[in-house]
């Protein structure tokens, strides 16, 4: 029937609804970022699925003039009488018939809550908002050595690629109403008068005008023929420039202690912290290179599936990592082109010929990186709190107290267990952070 | 023999153009439809939702509250506490059907005659539809609308163009013309009304303008009322009176009014477009079934896809949620069906007009001329109301108990009929408010009266609807009730 059509929508890209989502997970922003803070505790952050959210209703009202519907005297008409007559009364109770009907209980929680879920995606984005890698800039002001061609203008020479039509088109515009240049309008207009006169034209008088016209006419051709429609001089040609840009490739070292010192728990915590940072440079930089280095007495670069997966163990010599990560700047990472940033767990629980070593190391990497995390791992029993707290203090520990007096590019801290890798990571990342420094 | 439509569950092309051939054969020649051109389309259970969200239409203006509509009809499906609708249909020209991929053969069909012949025939022939919107406009308009908002959020950001909107959705029941005839939705002509409104800008800041000589106009003093006579439709006043608006926001203002006004005859007519819908597709399910086009099983899958849709729970059931529209419609276009072929003595004594007439003429003629209210006033009879076990609760709220005004007997079908009419009365759920002075000399206030109609009061949350309407009057309100 040629009355109908049938389109089939369902290639159709579906999520039309993402502007409207966006603006009212905007709305309820207050709401989300305190449940999201709770949900980190408990939530594995690699875990797949939603986490559900539950926004109190007042929050998210359309309101509109409506009836108190429990007010007022109205008589209303039901269906399915069995037993009433004309006269009965019925006494109210509070399931009171026909008020409105269940419009309220629409949602699955109390009356006063509106429950949704957000996405795996949604929650990372909440869980990384305002989080960054510290003086990304810095470097890339220091050393700008990438440029880029951008357009910058116009010029009066060039290659015939280059042209400008509409600039150039343009000036021949002008250049023609300044010269006085007839159209083809005009000239069609004398032309056909010329025409229609040549027709008619007996007396003198007339040929007269034939001839004014006929002047005219050829007067305008000439002019055309002179001032030509596009001429050299209107040519402009596109500009373009070399600007540098800044430079934001970036380079994240993560080191590992895996030696046996190190418990179960440790390395629990110790992974949760770098996967979290691992998704954190995934999904919030493009750009950035991530090189895994794990160590017991030697140190080995690795992929992130072994990174996060195998296990080993053996004593602990920290220099290893850090004369590894040394070796793979100087040779793949030219200080002028890239940003360098480190990340270390360990427990500190170095051997202690090795702490001199350690500390000259350091001291080379503080003057190459743009910042450095050291993250001493110390999950300890409830009732040893006390005794940990009046300062036992490893080798470890104190050379980065000292250092951290000399470079502000070092940030060290303390991770008790795995409820705290969240707090954590967004302490050691906040865009704030930086400001109070 | 005939080759039925389809045999499985499974629906394709063809089957669906077999469909519509039938399906049209059977509404033209014997409901006598008269359709707007079909567009069927298509969707998936996500695209559904999508335009759950967006009050059903293909395209519309983004706002936060759709947002939060679309999940939660998202959460309620995924939880599968709620299915999806078979269909949704829209009033515009060509009429655009949606079809769910996941609905069986049988569905399908029974949505072709349901929306692409039922609502479509009910869209283009109702009067209040023919008065009250432009099938023709409404898709261009909304393009025009989404584009405007749009362009609003680049230049006045996200947050100020939410609050407007946030303030004119709450005003949108009392943003429509109600008895005054809207002029039809032109997007040639909203362009042109925007740009005489740039021009005005313009005029109003060009410095040659400025230097004209003051022309000195002696404004006469007088008291006067303004406006000069109540102004019901609440975001047309401020549109065009507020003193503080910005003339985007007047824009935004007359956009969601033009949208609440082009829903309007949806809310007027509830009852009767279901019912037609459903009486259609009652009536071509049955023919296709006499011809041999349905299978038995098919039939037997309509019968209860029908039933599960068409019934009404009685009041004391606990899926009762008022009188279901789909069956009180069904019901009394079936009623008036059998009043003209089989009446009794009863009918007869009530209904004498309808005798020996043909029923699709009487059909169509209620189609055209009435909207729920008095559809139900002229047409529900003792027989229905006896089926439907009616009867009428009055609720004194200085008493503790309910009392029984009237059953299904003789004595009560008059009072049975005119009270379920007045329900359908728009004043019955929208509380009658009406601006009756601004003040405009002096302090400004708007003064708006509640029209307390059986000492009902207003809802706690009128409170947050004041505040809306100050911020876009920009000066004290208050509201009486009288």
């Amino acid at each position: 029937m040629s009355n109908f059509i049938i389109i089939d929508r369902r290639k159709n890209p579906s999520g039309k609804n993402l502007p409207n989502r966006q603006r009212f997970l905007k709305r309820v922003r207050k709401h989300l970022s305190k449940q999201i803070k709770d949900a980190m505790k408990n939530r594995n952050i690699d875990q797949d699925g939603g986490e559900e959210i539950i926004v109190p209703k007042d929050d998210i009202n359309e309101p509109g003039f409506d009836y108190d519907h429990n007010s007022g005297n109205w008589d209303r008409i039901l269906p399915g009488n069995r037993d009433y007559l004309v006269g009965d009364k019925i006494e109210k109770t509070k399931s009171q018939p026909g008020t409105g009907g269940n419009e309220g209980s629409e949602n699955s929680g109390p009356d006063d809550e509106f429950r949704f879920t957000i996405s795996r995606d949604e929650y990372l984005d909440l869980v990384f908002d305002d989080l960054e890698l510290p003086d990304m800039i810095k470097k890339s002001e220091k050393a700008a050595v990438i440029t880029q061609r951008a357009r910058a203008g116009f010029q009066i020479n060039g290659t015939p690629s280059s042209i400008d039509l509409i600039r150039s088109l343009k000036n021949s515009i002008g250049r023609r109403v300044a010269l006085h240049r007839p159209t083809k309008e005009q000239v069609d207009m004398q032309r056909l008068l010329v025409e229609s006169l040549e027709k008619t034209a007996d007396i003198d008088k007339q040929k007269e005008e034939l001839n004014i016209a006929q002047l005219e006419l050829e007067a305008m051709l000439k002019k055309q023929r002179s001032v030509s429609w596009i001429d050299p001089m209107d040519i402009r040609y596109k500009r373009w420039e070399s600007r540098p840009v800044p430079n934001s490739r970036a380079v994240m070292f993560c080191l590992m202690d895996v030696s046996g010192s190190m418990g179960e728990k440790e390395k629990e915590t110790s992974k949760r912290f770098f996967l979290l940072l691992y998704l954190f440079l995934i999904r919030q930089y493009t750009h950035v290179d991530i090189v895994f280095v794990r160590h017991t007495e030697t140190a080995k670069e690795c992929d992130e599936k072994e990174f996060f997966n195998s296990t080993e163990s053996g004593g602990t010599v920290i220099s290893t990592g850090l004369t590894l990560i040394n070796d793979i700047i100087t040779k793949r990472y030219p200080l002028n082109s890239w940003n360098i940033y480190t990340a270390q767990t360990t427990d500190g629980d170095n051997v202690s010929a090795d702490n001199s070593r350690v500390s000259e190391l350091l001291d080379i990497l503080l003057k190459k990186v743009q910042y450095y995390v050291y993250l001493e791992i110390q999950s300890i029993p409830e009732y040893q709190n006390e005794l940990f707290s009046s300062g036992i203090v490893n080798e470890i520990w104190k050379i980065m107290g000292d250092f951290s007096t000399v470079y502000d590019n070092l940030c060290f801290d303390k991770l008790g267990g795995i409820d705290a890798v969240v707090p954590a990571f967004r302490k050691i990342f906040s865009k704030e952070k930086k400001k109070t420094k | 023999m005939t080759q039925p439509l389809f045999t499985g569950s499974e629906w394709d092309y063809e089957m669906l153009y077999r469909a519509i051939d039938e399906c049209g054969i059977i509404a033209k020649e014997e409901l006598k439809l008269d359709t707007y051109k079909n567009q069927l389309e298509i969707v998936t259970s996500e695209q559904m939702l999508d335009a759950y969200a967006s009050v059903g239409m293909p395209i519309f203006y983004s706002h936060w509250s759709f947002g939060k509509k679309f999940s939660r009809e998202r959460e309620l499906y995924q939880k599968g506490k709620r299915g999806l609708a078979y269909e949704l249909v829209i009033n515009s020209n060509p009429c655009i059907n949606y079809l769910m991929e996941e609905n069986t053969a049988c569905t399908q069909v029974l949505v072709i005659a349901h929306a692409a012949f039922g609502h479509n025939h009910f869209f283009k022939n109702n009067s209040v539809f023919r008065q009250w919107t432009d099938a023709s406009g409404i898709v261009d308009y909304l393009v025009f609308a989404k584009k405007y908002i749009g362009d609003c959020e680049d230049r006045y950001g996200e947050d100020e163009v939410g609050k407007t909107l946030d303030a004119a959705h709450s005003l949108m029941m009392h943003g429509v013309d109600r008895y005054r005839r809207p002029t039809k939705l032109s997007l040639v002509k909203e362009k042109e009304r925007q740009i005489d409104r740039m021009n005005y800008l313009e005029k109003s800041i060009n410095d040659l303008w400025r230097t004209l000589p003051n022309v000195k106009v002696k404004v006469e003093e007088k008291e006067e009322i303004f406006p000069k006579s109540p102004e019901e439709n609440l975001l047309y006043f401020l549109e065009k009176h507020s003193p503080v608006l910005k003339g985007w926001q007047r824009e935004v203002l007359r956009i969601v009014r033009k949208i609440a006004q082009y829903f309007y005859p949806q809310y007027q007519t509830k009852v009767m477009n279901e019912g037609w819908a459903s009486f259609c597709h009652y009536y071509i399910m049955n023919r296709l079934y006499d011809k041999g086009l349905l299978t038995e099983g098919a039939m037997l899958e309509f019968i209860q896809l029908h039933t599960s849709v068409l019934w009404q729970p009685p009041y004391s059931s606990k899926n009762y949620s008022g009188m279901n529209p789909y069956y009180l419609g069904f019901e009394i276009f079936m009623d008036i069906k059998r009043i003209c072929t089989d009446p009794t003595e009863e009918d007869k004594e009530w209904f004498p007009q309808l005798i020996g007439k043909a029923w699709i003429d009487v059909c169509h003629d209620v189609v055209i001329n009435y909207r729920d209210e008095s559809f139900i006033r002229q047409h529900l009879s003792p027989y229905l109301i006896r089926k439907l076990k009616l009867f009428s609760l009055e609720n004194d709220s200085n008493k503790t108990d309910y009392f029984v005004l009237a059953i299904h007997d003789r004595n009560g079908y008059k009072h049975i009929i005119n009270k379920l009419a007045d329900q359908y009365e728009i004043d019955a759920w929208v509380p009658k408010i009406e601006i009756v002075d601004a003040d405009v000399k002096k302090t400004r206030m708007l003064i708006l009266n509640y029209t307390n109609n059986n000492s009902r009061v207003l809802s706690s949350i009128h409170g947050e609807v004041i505040n809306n309407i100050k911020k876009l009057w920009g000066h004290e309100v208050s509201l009486r009730s009288v």
